[in-house]
């Protein structure tokens, strides 16, 4: 099967204006400077943990794809490095059932102590 | 008519880019075949490392949701006095902010390489070593501050919950050691950057592997300041 080989040779010289990464430099500091104000703010509850969420995941996505060049790779390989990790929701899954066991244990047999 | 031709049907049902996937990943192995063996075996190890990190971030979930004792209060944790002031976790937001500008200079750094431009990608990734050491430095004061003033410790300490000390210093730890690996690689590759090594090999990808590695390191951060130090 042929290939894009001349494409991706345009990709090993290609030449994105510097002005493309000052942007996105910025908008990561505003990124982060929004999620330090959630803090400083003192937003709480369900708003907090939704804007600390959102902010980590649009600044991860600047990174990974600008920075890192995802958005430019090919399609199999950014399939190959995103999906794996997402097994780990399994983990997070499984590992939030054993605390809550883990506190109600201590809670409820050990007097509240560690 | 043969079996491996794509019918009418075939063609309908799969997109052209679902189809370059399928032959990617099939009998033709093309998925690594056009990157750089440098460039994906980088990949591979930060997925690698991604599962490392992840591992630690779940265990402190763990720790956090079945502590009885009240966690510590980050803000007030990391608070710093300025001017008489207290003011709640800036020396993380300092420390997210530095190493962000290391991710702005070492994406530049790999520009200017695939430019050939020698003096501006060695100058970038010195600058980007720069704000390496400088966060490594700034998390040398903070576990100093911790341990000597607040007498935080692994096992316990004074504000509450005693997994608090063992999460912190194992996540800001690894984190640190990766910062400082990247200082050091990033000085490695900007030497020889300025030394024409890569001019004479007329291959820079070394720049944007380590820039590959140096992006990893602020992404992790993105994740430990977003559960650790704000949740």
């Amino acid at each position: 099967m042929k290939h894009d080989i001349p494409a991706q040779a345009a990709h090993d010289t290609q030449q994105h204006p510097i002005s493309l990464y000052l942007k996105v430099w910025g908008y990561l500091f505003v990124l982060s400077a929004m999620s330090y104000m959630v803090d400083y703010m003192h937003v709480e509850g369900i708003v907090r943990w939704t804007l600390i969420i959102l902010f980590m995941l649009l600044k991860a996505g600047l990174i990974l794809s600008i920075f890192m060049h995802l958005a430019w790779e090919r399609l199999s390989l950014i399939y190959a490095l995103l999906v794996p990790p997402l097994v780990l929701l399994v983990l997070v899954r499984i590992m939030t059932i054993e605390a809550n066991y883990a506190f109600w244990t201590r809670a409820i047999f050990m007097g509240g102590g560690g | 008519m043969s079996r491996t031709m794509p019918d009418r049907q075939d063609r309908e049902v799969l997109s052209p880019t679902l189809r370059e996937i399928a032959a990617d990943w099939s009998a033709d192995q093309e998925v690594f075949r056009h990157t750089h063996w440098g460039k994906a075996m980088m990949w591979i190890f930060l997925l690698s490392d991604t599962f490392i990190f992840s591992c630690f971030l779940t265990g402190y979930m763990t720790m956090r949701a079945s502590a009885v004792e009240p966690w510590p209060n980050t803000a007030e944790v990391f608070a710093l006095t300025i001017g008489g002031q207290s003011i709640p976790l800036i020396l993380i937001a300092i420390m997210t902010f530095v190493l962000i500008s290391s991710s702005g200079t070492m994406a530049m750094a790999v520009n200017f390489g695939y430019r050939r431009d020698k003096r501006k990608t060695a100058t970038l990734m010195l600058l980007t070593a720069l704000f390496g050491a400088t966060f490594v430095g700034m998390q040398a004061f903070e576990w100093s501050k911790l341990i000597l003033e607040e007498g935080v410790r692994p096992w316990g300490n004074p504000m509450g919950a005693p997994q608090f000390g063992a999460s912190f210093f194992m996540i800001t730890g690894f984190h640190g050691l990766h910062v400082s690996c990247g200082v050091i690689l990033l000085l490695i590759i900007a030497s020889k950057v300025a030394r024409g090594h890569y001019d004479r090999s007329g291959d820079y990808s070394a720049v944007e592997i380590a820039g590959l590695y140096w992006h990893f390191v602020d992404l992790v951060w993105v994740f430990i300041f977003a559960f650790f130090y704000l949740w």
